[in-house]
């Protein structure tokens, strides 16, 4: 029998009718319905004993209280941590994107050498033997003091150590990350002669005057502003924001007041003039509690009237007179500044203004005003005992001049490092070491950075994350992220009160990975004599567990310690300057040069546009880059893929023929960058502004690549006060691409 | 060649130069029997082959089987412990179900060996003393879209663990984890009957299976949670 074409077509038929009264259709059916939920792709949640752990959040300096919930051993959601004094249960788009950090591809898995241009994973016992050799061999020929460190803060443990390393081995080249802190701390030792960080109480104030400050931005403690100001609503608080962009801050504030970009500080001076003239101002506090008043306000009053502050600030001089009123009218008025988030320390006379007019009207501290808030001294190691060879090292001078004339007020000066190397044939640093910092990323002049950083014959980065810096470093010696190691962290973020964090383990270290403390004190170790005797603990626990003393049984039950007492007392009993008062001006004041407002680099012929770099709570310009939660967040109007938008004026982009999207370049002193145009009549004719936190070239693929590093278009400004970095802008041009 | 007959027959029908019909398609030309009789045939065999492979190598193939990583005799420890199922699977605090139990709860008694099984020395060699937690194969897990709560049936309802999961208590050894090759499901939730009939209430555990019982004991649809009603109580 032949099968032709009809007999194979009823076989088909009849296959057809029995697998139709089979189960295989309908089973297979339902199964590629489970099949399409099962692929390795779609993320199913853990399921588990639920946990809580009490920890703290440090991807920025504002110390919230965290409480990490874990499903098994899995960290799953970060949620802020109920009762803290900071932030009480509140916390912001970085804080919930830890864990991406944590788990995230970015995460250096051990210690990592360049040999050969590249990084290749060691052991510890390989990377620190060769480290503590070099250091040896430095130490021993007298070179102690080429040994340097750049850590984020100079406050807790861990930095403790670190600097305590640096002193006892013969280096004084301790550098920590500049910030408004740096001007803040002066200020209040010029003006109020104490050793502390400048706090603000936003949660009890009814009027607060913003220079610059991105209180909803990201300044200061961001979460615990973001809360004060959701209150300020019920309680009719007024928040007046002057900066020369609408902010997110500028947008939500009850007034905002352009001002030309820089002249800030000249606003702070011509509202201080009004208060003055038309006695405004608090008669109790200036008469018995202040000195050096007479002499402080001739020289404003001579220079600094209404009309001419209104000439070159560009605000209305109506509108100088009323705020003036407005604020000194108000019954709990505080004045703030520090631009954007604060990154920058600024001018210090510009500083020293704002501080006047919380003076004038009696807010040093009282509730709702500034508040000195000293440092905890629960870090009461004994001195070390130093041997010759330190001895020796620490005479030789810091290389950024930090404490000599003419810097002689400045005690960090990161700004001067890179120059200090690179104009050097034989760099003057020979080992460096960075901790939780960036450098060559997120500080202005980044491209200097990047060439001190190469030039450097040994760099070691203790950072957990593949940033710029790290990738650039000789060694990697990668720290347990925040979330699996314990650590203390003082909280200096402009909060009214002290505050000290204890981040805990919320799960064993993932990788091969060490905390920072650990690894100096094995350096130190290794060192051998005094060195070695500095460190007697065994390991950071130890110390960490010792130093604390009293305050560990709180900070292990809460999660976090507080001076429930501070800013109680009122206003603190005694100034210690020599009136033992409050000095709007003094010798010392006095002494430093007339203040004039910051000049930004360039030729304004040639660049006839001022740009000005801002931050946005959706970009993050600091040692942590944008987890990939947050950058998804990032407006269409800032980024589109890897494109960064230009703010600029719509009169502005008309004169330059430019529209709305196109592309331009972009040319500054130090660079230039291909951007697109977003036209934004919230900005000022004749300024443009780029965020800051774009421009990643390390970090991961959800990161690296997009936008513009503005860092590296913008220079450092030396104040001519103390040399701390000032700059606010530089001039730019932007043409047709 | 073929035979004296077809060579005829073509070549009658080449001489013509027409092509030649073969006998089994030739229908109204030549009277041939099993033109019809081909057909019904091939249908047949179509016919029976699909059901042979729908009912029987189907089942066969679409499954697969491991065993569990470690002989669990569960009668033995239901004599053991007080409290019955709820010894080892029991709700936590939070009111969460705890399932399989974690090595943790075997090691409260299992820290060295106990008895005489090989069983038991290989799970105390490779798990206890390694640190390791068994992975044991679910039978009764089923697919993420599924949010269901031992809570609202084991305290709510009052239900015991028998009506879902049969009389695995009893049993002296885990039977083999069977699971669908493209789904990656036990075959406990389709049921081992691949028509999809069961005998016993936890033959079965499709979504049928649910609304059958929910429909019967009259539930109310509205979710605790998300105070909706409908496919939100159990599908969130």
């Amino acid at each position: 029998m032949k099968i032709d074409r009809r007999s194979f077509l009823s076989f088909l038929i009849g296959g057809a009718a029995g697998t139709a009264l089979s189960p295989l259709p309908w089973k297979l059916t339902d199964d590629i319905a489970i099949w399409t939920q099962m692929w390795p792709w779609v993320p199913v949640p853990e399921k588990g004993e639920v946990t809580h752990v009490t920890s703290a959040c440090t991807l920025c300096p504002g110390g919230c209280g965290i409480s990490v919930r874990k499903v098994g051993d899995r960290v799953v959601k970060i949620e802020g941590l109920a009762g803290h004094p900071i932030n009480d249960g509140g916390l912001c788009t970085l804080g919930l994107a830890g864990a991406q950090l944590l788990y995230g591809p970015t995460r250096v898995k051990g210690p990592m050498k360049k040999i050969a241009g590249r990084l290749v994973e060691v052991s510890w016992e390989d990377a620190l033997g060769e480290i503590s050799a070099r250091l040896k061999e430095l130490r021993d020929a007298g070179q102690s003091h080429r040994v340097a460190c750049i850590a984020d803060t100079d406050r807790g443990t861990v930095p403790e150590l670190l600097l305590r390393f640096l002193t006892v081995y013969g280096s004084p080249q301790f550098f920590r990350l500049p910030s408004i802190q740096d001007t803040y701390e002066l200020t209040l030792y010029l003006m109020q002669g104490v050793r502390a960080t400048a706090g603000f109480d936003f949660e009890s104030a009814d009027y607060v005057l913003s220079f610059g400050s991105g209180l909803l931005d990201g300044w200061g403690a961001p979460v615990n502003i973001f809360q004060a100001h959701s209150r300020w609503s019920e309680s009719g608080g007024k928040l007046v924001q002057i900066e020369p962009r609408q902010s997110r801050t500028a947008a939500k504030a009850d007034r905002w007041i352009p001002v030309n970009p820089g002249t800030e500080g000249v606003l702070a001076l011509g509202l201080a003039g009004v208060i003055v003239r038309e006695s405004l101002y608090n008669a109790d506090f200036v008469n018995t509690q202040s000195s050096g008043f007479d002499s402080w306000q001739r020289v404003l009053l001579e220079n600094y009237d209404t009309e001419s502050a209104a000439k070159i600030t560009g605000v209305d001089p109506s509108t100088i007179d009323k705020l003036a009123r407005d604020f000194a009218g108000a019954r709990k008025p505080l004045a703030v500044c520090g631009r954007g988030k604060g990154q920058t320390p600024g001018s210090l006379q510009e500083v020293m203004a704002v501080h006047a007019l919380n003076a004038l009207v009696g807010g040093i501290g009282r509730q709702g005003g500034v508040w000195a808030v000293p440092e905890p001294d629960y870090i009461d190691w004994p001195e070390p005992e130093m041997d010759a060879l330190a001895a020796a090292g620490m005479q030789q001078g810091r290389i950024d001049q930090a404490g000599d004339k003419p810097y002689a007020h400045a005690r960090y000066l990161l700004n001067r490092l890179p120059e200090a190397v690179n104009s050097n044939a034989e760099p003057p640093v020979q080992v460096l070491f960075v901790a939780n910092a960036n450098p060559c990323f997120s500080l202005p002049n980044s491209k200097a950075f990047i060439d001190a950083v190469k030039k450097i014959p040994m760099v070691v980065s203790f950072s957990s994350y593949l940033d710029e810096t790290a990738e650039l470093a000789d060694f990697i010696l990668p720290s347990h992220s925040f979330l699996e190691q314990y650590e203390d962290r003082p909280i200096t973020a402009g909060y009214p009160r002290p505050v000290v964090n204890l981040t805990r383990p919320a799960v064993e270290p993932l990788f091969n990975t060490r905390h920072i403390g650990d690894v100096v004190i094995e350096l130190a170790r290794s060192q051998g004599k005094t060195v070695s005797a500095a460190f007697p603990w065994d390991d950071y626990q130890t110390c960490l567990k010792e130093t604390l003393g009293d305050m560990w049984p709180v900070l292990e039950e809460k999660g976090y310690w507080t001076d429930e007492a501070f800013g109680a007392a009122g206003r603190p009993s005694t100034f210690e300057t020599k009136s033992s008062r409050f000095e709007f001006t003094n010798a010392e004041i006095d002494a430093l040069p007339p203040f004039a407002p910051i000049e930004p680099q360039g030729d304004k012929a040639a660049l006839p546009l001022v740009l000005v770099p801002y931050d946005t709570m959706q970009l993050w310009n600091g040692y942590i880059g944008d987890p990939p939660f947050v950058i998804k967040i990032v407006p269409d109007t800032v980024l589109i893929k890897n494109d960064v938008f230009i703010e600029v004026n719509p009169a502005t982009a008309g004169k330059l023929g430019l529209e709305e999207g196109q592309t331009a370049k972009l040319a500054t002193p130090l660079g230039t960058a291909t951007v697109r145009v977003h036209l934004f009549e919230g900005i000022m004719p004749g300024v443009a502004a780029l965020p800051k936190g774009l421009g990643h070239t390390a970090h991961s693929k959800f990161l690296a690549g997009k936008g513009v590093n503005v860092n590296a278009l913008i220079g450092s400004v030396e104040d001519a006060a103390t040399g701390y970095d000032a700059v606010w802008g530089i001039m730019a041009k932007l043409e047709k691409a | 060649m073929g035979t004296a007959d077809d060579l005829d027959r073509t070549e009658s029908k080449n001489a013509a130069g027409e092509v030649a019909e073969t006998a089994s398609s030739g229908n109204g030309d030549k009277k041939q029997d099993g033109s019809g009789a081909s057909i019904t045939l091939f249908f047949i065999i179509g016919f029976v082959a699909s059901l042979v492979v729908g009912w029987v190598v189907f089942p066969e193939l679409l499954y697969s089987q491991k065993e569990q990583p470690v002989k669990f005799n569960h009668a033995l420890h239901n004599e053991l412990v007080d409290a019955g199922c709820e010894s080892c699977h029991f709700f936590r605090e939070d009111g969460s179900y705890a399932g399989a139990p974690k090595l943790a709860q075997c090691i409260d008694c299992h820290e060295e060996v106990q008895g005489g099984s090989e069983a038991e020395q290989y799970f105390v060699t490779e798990y206890v003393q390694k640190g390791r937690e068994v992975p044991w194969l679910i039978y009764s897990k089923q697919p993420p879209c599924v949010y269901f709560s031992h809570a609202a049936h084991i305290k709510k309802a009052g239900m015991d663990c028998v009506t879902c999961h049969g009389h695995i208590g009893e049993s002296e050894e885990l039977r083999p984890y069977q699971y669908n090759r493209i789904s990656r499901y036990s075959r406990d939730i389709w049921g081992h009957n691949i028509a999809g009939i069961k005998r016993n209430s936890w033959d079965r555990m499709k979504m049928n299976d649910c609304s059958r019982c929910h429909v019967q004991e009259n539930v109310s649809q509205g979710s605790v949670q998300t105070l909706r009603g409908g496919c939100f109580v159990c599908h969130n």
